[in-house]
């Protein structure tokens, strides 16, 4: 087990322009303290062992690199691949992340812990870890999502976190993030901060993505084994803050241009991008500061941060990490856009074809695979990052399904 | 000198902690801002005029539910540069905004900077920038003629602090407590970081976040050369209550003993 070092950011915390740390002065000394400690445990050979330790055990790693014959057959091009994040344990990619928080968080002799959430996949993740370590959990959640996701409040409270109702703003992960940022500036001396994606003020988007990119270490690790080659052609992944997408891209996206495989981060399109009921950062935002962190970002003229709309509550952002706001800018990854109904169909597609049912964020992934796939050799290979399981969504599909029906 | 060090100084020659009184730009609504901002001035020495926004990750619920208000009624960034320029009319003190950094790229620094000092602002309060985080943006408020104030807080090292009083021209902002913006009924013991503050600058410090009323106040004062006061404005025009009253008392209690 290794925490890879990549050459960017620069000693100020900057992907190109995008990045650094536009937050209040009172965080200030609790971001350096957090890097600082961070630096010195990614080489500290205990902390890795512990880490790989509760990886493997608790988290259930490495996931399967499984080889989708039936969309391969189906989609008639590339060989397809499906990177299983949906088998960890609490169905997603986000428990990579959180137990290194949380294993930093002890070392730094942390006891409470906070966080933000959406849908509250994050948050369950966060208040399992708690669990397991013994760590105070307060977690905010918007009221909207909390309205929403009734069952994931009652897992978290399972799970002893308290979880926090966020009345401020539009009510979602926007707020949620703002009123985890407020706490943190209130009791940061001994509070840690377990944020969920490559967002936010240096080092979160760098720690997250150390801790994600044992996804996409693994990816060339397994496909070494079913391909006997370690860089597949095409690497596609949802893309909200951006998480699963930089632990799949990060490991290969330093390799020169004529080695690397094409990267591609999917966006959520919503209702479309011309209705203006979507999540595209990248797609159709402009630069600015949100959270902490300068990067591609839905705005009005004045600034004013607007809302962002998608079917999966986990791409539902109006921003998108520093790292991939530059990837953007230099070409190192694309990025596209699926809408809610490309979307739906993709999540019933992978559901019968492979009898997979994928969260709706990583069936964004799937659906833009959909479109590529047929048009590439059937010797090239394509890894999709299915980075949660779709059970938490059922309801939701369930739900929307039968309106169109009736 | 600016209308910024006057300020300070005419408030020491009377004995007194300078006045510092925060409102929320257009909040309840232009007309009764420009009232209510145009009777606190009589109080004041400096005013301070917050830039309604989206996402006040610095600030408590008060000014959140007053920015959120704001910005529902409909106020714009050009609103509040018009709103400036009749304060401006009205008054020779020096008027200071309060804006988070994304209202600044989103018009871009130059022209939104440039804007606001035309129509008469003094100087701009950066409360999510560490100005050694974007050396071109504190730069750009500079060249438009205005003062540059940044936040220190109970949490700041002295390095930081040696950084941020490096890159300040109109004052120090101190924050009296960790945490955000919000009235509280007592604060904790302010000397130790004003006297850290003044080892590395002989600017004026003003202490704000918690100032209440005249206790607050006549802590704040017995160590700052100025106190700012927002959320208990705030609080009492939400309650429908005029607010001058309150900052009356303050500034009987900001005396210098």
């Amino acid at each position: 087990m290794y925490l890879p070092e990549y050459p960017l950011p620069d000693e100020r915390g900057r992907y190109g322009p995008y990045g650094g740390r536009y937050v209040p002065e009172t965080l200030m000394p609790a971001l350096e303290e957090l890097e600082a400690a961070y630096r010195e445990l990614r080489r500290d050979p205990d902390f890795l062992a512990e880490l790989d330790d509760h990886l493997r055990h608790y988290a259930g790693r490495p996931s399967p690199l499984y080889f989708a014959r039936n969309l391969t057959e189906a989609w008639g091009g590339a060989r397809v691949y499906l990177k299983r994040e949906d088998l960890n344990h609490t169905g997603a990619h986000k428990i990579n992340n959180t137990l290194g928080q949380a294993l930093i968080a002890r070392r730094m002799g942390k006891r409470r812990v906070i966080a933000e959430t959406g849908a509250g996949q994050h948050g369950v993740s966060v208040a399992t870890v708690a669990a397991l370590f013994g760590l105070e959990a307060v977690i905010y959640m918007g009221a909207e999502d909390v309205r929403r996701q009734e069952l994931n409040v009652f897992r978290m409270e399972l799970l002893g976190a308290e979880v926090r109702t966020v009345t401020s703003g539009t009510r979602t992960l926007k707020d949620a993030t703002n009123e985890a940022i407020r706490d943190w500036v209130t009791h940061v001396e001994d509070t840690f901060y377990i944020l969920g994606s490559v967002v936010g003020p240096h080092p979160y988007p760098m720690l997250v993505r150390d801790l994600q990119s044992v996804i996409g270490l693994e990816i060339a690790r397994q496909l070494e084994e079913a391909e006997g080659r370690r860089t597949p052609d095409v690497i596609v992944a949802a893309v909200g803050g951006g998480s699963n997408a930089i632990g799949a891209f990060a490991p290969f996206a330093y390799l020169p241009a004529g080695k690397r495989p094409r990267l591609i981060g999917v966006e959520a399109a919503g209702e479309g991008l011309a209705s203006g009921r979507h999540a595209a950062s990248i797609g159709a935002g402009k630069r600015g500061v949100l959270h902490g962190s300068y990067m591609y970002l839905l705005h009005d003229e004045d600034g004013q941060i607007l809302p962002a709309h998608s079917v999966s509550a986990g791409l539902d952002y109006p921003g998108v990490g520093p790292e991939h706001s530059h990837y953007a800018d230099a070409g190192v990854a694309e990025y596209a856009a699926v809408t809610d109904d490309e979307a739906l169909a993709a999540f019933q597609l992978l559901s019968r074809a492979e009898g997979i049912l994928p969260a709706l964020e990583s069936a964004h992934a799937v659906a833009y695979a959909a479109k590529i796939a047929p048009q590439l050799a059937r010797d090239e290979v394509l890894v999709i990052n299915l980075s949660g399981r779709g059970d938490k969504d059922v309801t939701e599909v369930m739900r929307i399904m039968g309106k169109e029906s009736r | 000198m600016s209308r910024i060090h006057d300020a300070f100084h005419g408030a020491r020659a009377e004995g007194r902690a300078a006045v510092v009184p925060y409102l929320t730009a257009g909040y309840p609504s232009p007309e009764a801002y420009l009232e209510t901002a145009t009777r606190l001035l009589e109080f004041a020495d400096l005013m301070e005029i917050g830039l309604p926004y989206s996402d006040p990750l610095g600030d408590g619920p008060t000014i959140q539910r007053a920015g959120e208000a704001a910005l529902r009624a409909g106020v714009r960034t050009s609103d509040v540069i018009e709103m400036v320029r009749v304060l401006r009319e009205r008054t020779d003190k020096p008027l200071l905004l309060m804006t988070y950094v994304n209202p600044v790229f989103a018009w871009g620094a130059e022209r939104f900077f440039g804007s606001f000092a035309e129509a008469g602002l003094d100087g701009v309060i950066l409360p999510d920038l560490p100005p050694d985080e974007d050396e071109a943006l504190v730069d750009a408020a500079q060249d438009a003629g205005l003062e540059t104030v940044f936040l220190l807080a109970p949490t700041s090292t002295d390095d930081r602090i040696r950084t941020v009083v490096a890159r300040t021209t109109g004052f120090v902002y101190t924050v009296s407590v960790t945490g955000v913006t919000g009235a509280r009924d007592r604060l904790p013991d302010l000397s130790p970081l004003v006297r850290r503050i003044r080892a590395h600058t002989d600017r004026p410090v003003a202490v704000g976040f918690g100032i209440s009323g005249a206790e607050t106040a006549r802590q704040a004062a017995r160590v700052a050369d100025g106190v700012v006061v927002g959320s208990a404005l705030l609080g009492r025009l939400a309650a429908g209550e005029d607010p001058a009253p309150l900052l009356a008392e303050i500034r009987r209690a900001a005396r210098v003993e």
